[in-house]
């Protein structure tokens, strides 16, 4: 029952060979198998979304998803936003309109809000709201994040 | 909560999906599709099925297509394959409206359509969907294949007539004429909640009058139904705000509302008076 299986989870374009029993969310293989720790696990039941990654560039919940379903998807996390020292613009908008506070939830946001615009890049400020209310944040109020995610928005779209 | 192990098979043509099922389901085993009703369950531990058959790798079941006068999904259309209409005329509109009110963006890239019905949640908008357009549902088993009215498979809460090897491969939606009317309406606390209530309305007007009305209504009662009483306030009559008010208060008696700690009975019956009516305004803007 609690055999184990070879997969390779591909992980901002290194590969990651594991060993994971069926069982192994997405989640914990990210962060456990392969020491990613940048994706956070809060509720492991699909209510919070802290654990949102991008598996063949859609927006996930992790925590629903086993490690073996993922064997060789593309999936990208929050370590691979930036380019180098260069910050993704959409991490750049959290910091400059204050869309984080103690930061458990902003992996998740950012992973969500980038794979979201970069799938539907003229999505309307309305549907952006009602993008953003997949996610839960205990310090903000909200405000700061759908500010900033508006920001990041125009600069995403003129890139 | 981590779920309890259990052992994966991935099947990839639906023959041995069926297959997988006759000779794992006496062991407890169960299909796997979108997983986000069943991972869920599972790592609260409510459910610790010892095989799952994961039919994301199945060529072919991600068919969604017209076939005749209907819209066929297959097992592995996810709830985001409806964010923009799929067909042109109502259905495709309704569809792209509906979906809308489904948990989460990422939730919907994964659920399936097929899944939320199986799943049978009588508060599932594609219960409501499905069981007021009188879907059809195409049931495979190595036993044989049947075709199932939704009356007859959708039977209480999280309950089908799915027996323990059957899979439901494809989900059946007829046409709607071009001139159909629609309306949908949901009341939940918070956005992507579970709706405490929903109504959903078809009905075209012939004449200035009311034909072929379809009120459906979900999250009241064990299952998503018809509401036979409302339809027949509105056939034959003229849309108007009276009228509107005269079905809601069709479909509030006619239910037998389900109860729980946060909803009596009797505010259960008020949310289905105010939702039918909202819907049915809804259809005529
Ligand atoms: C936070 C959150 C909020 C949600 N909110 C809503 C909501 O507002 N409205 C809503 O309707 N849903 C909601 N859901 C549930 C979601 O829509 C699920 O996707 C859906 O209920 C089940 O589809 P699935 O493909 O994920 O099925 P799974 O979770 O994979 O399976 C569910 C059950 O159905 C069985 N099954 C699945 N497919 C088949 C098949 N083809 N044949 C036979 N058996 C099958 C499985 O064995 C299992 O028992 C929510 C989920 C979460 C996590
Ligand atoms: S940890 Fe996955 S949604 Fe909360
Ligand atoms: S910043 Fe603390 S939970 Fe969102």
């Amino acid at each position: 029952m609690s055999d184990k299986t070879d997969i390779t989870l591909t992980i901002n374009g290194q590969s990651h060979a594991i060993r994971v029993e069926s069982r192994r969310t997405l989640a914990d293989a990210i962060r456990e198998d392969c020491g990613q720790t940048g994706t956070h696990i809060g509720c492991e039941h699909g209510v919070c979304g802290a654990c949102t990654v991008l598996v063949n560039g859609e927006p996930v919940r992790s925590c629903l998803m086993f490690a073996q379903q993922a064997d060789g998807k593309q999936i990208r996390t929050v370590e691979g936003l930036a380019d180098g020292d260069e910050m993704h613009p959409m991490q750049r908008a959290f910091m400059e309109n204050h869309g984080l506070q103690c930061g458990f939830c902003t992996p998740g946001f950012l992973m969500l809000a980038v794979g979201v615009l970069e799938r539907e890049p003229d999505i309307s400020d309305h549907d952006l709201i009602d993008v953003l209310s997949s996610n839960l944040c205990r310090c903000t109020g909200y405000q700061n994040i759908i500010k900033a995610v508006r920001a990041a928005a125009v600069e995403m779209r003129q890139s | 909560m981590k779920p309890a192990p259990f052992t994966r098979h991935v099947p990839r043509t639906v023959d041995e999906v069926v297959s997988a099922l006759a000779e794992f389901a006496p062991l407890d085993g169960r299909i796997l599709a979108g997983g986000q009703s069943l991972v869920p369950i599972m790592a609260f531990r409510m459910a610790r099925p010892a095989h799952l058959i994961d039919i994301n790798e199945v060529e072919g079941l991600d068919r969604l297509a017209v076939d005749g006068d209907y819209l066929s999904i297959g097992a592995r259309v996810r709830h985001g394959a409806f964010h923009k209409p799929v067909i042109d005329g109502p259905l495709g509109k309704l569809l792209a409206f509906v979906v809308s009110h489904i948990a989460h963006y990422p939730i919907r890239m994964r659920g399936t359509f097929c899944g939320s019905l199986a799943h049978a949640d009588p508060a599932s908008e594609w219960c409501l969907v499905a069981a007021t357009l009188d879907a059809q549902l195409v049931v495979k088993s190595v036993r044989g294949d049947r075709i199932v009215d939704v009356t007859d498979f959708l039977e209480g809460i999280m309950s089908t007539s799915l027996a323990e090897d059957e899979f439901l491969a494809e989900a059946r939606l007829p046409l709607l004429p071009d001139d159909t009317k629609f309306g949908f309406y949901e009341f939940s606390r918070r956005a992507g909640d579970f709706a405490m209530s929903a109504a959903l309305v078809t009905y075209r007007l012939v004449d200035g009058v009311i034909t072929d009305a379809c009120v459906g209504i979900g999250g009241a009662e064990d299952r998503a139904r018809r509401i036979p009483e409302a339809e027949n306030v509105l056939n034959g009559q003229a849309p108007s705000p009276e009228l509107f008010v005269a079905a809601g208060e069709a479909a509030a008696t006619a239910i037998e509302p389900l109860e729980d700690a946060q909803t009596t009975a009797e505010y259960r019956r008020d949310l289905v008076r105010a939702v039918t009516r909202r819907a049915l305004e809804r259809s005529t803007q």
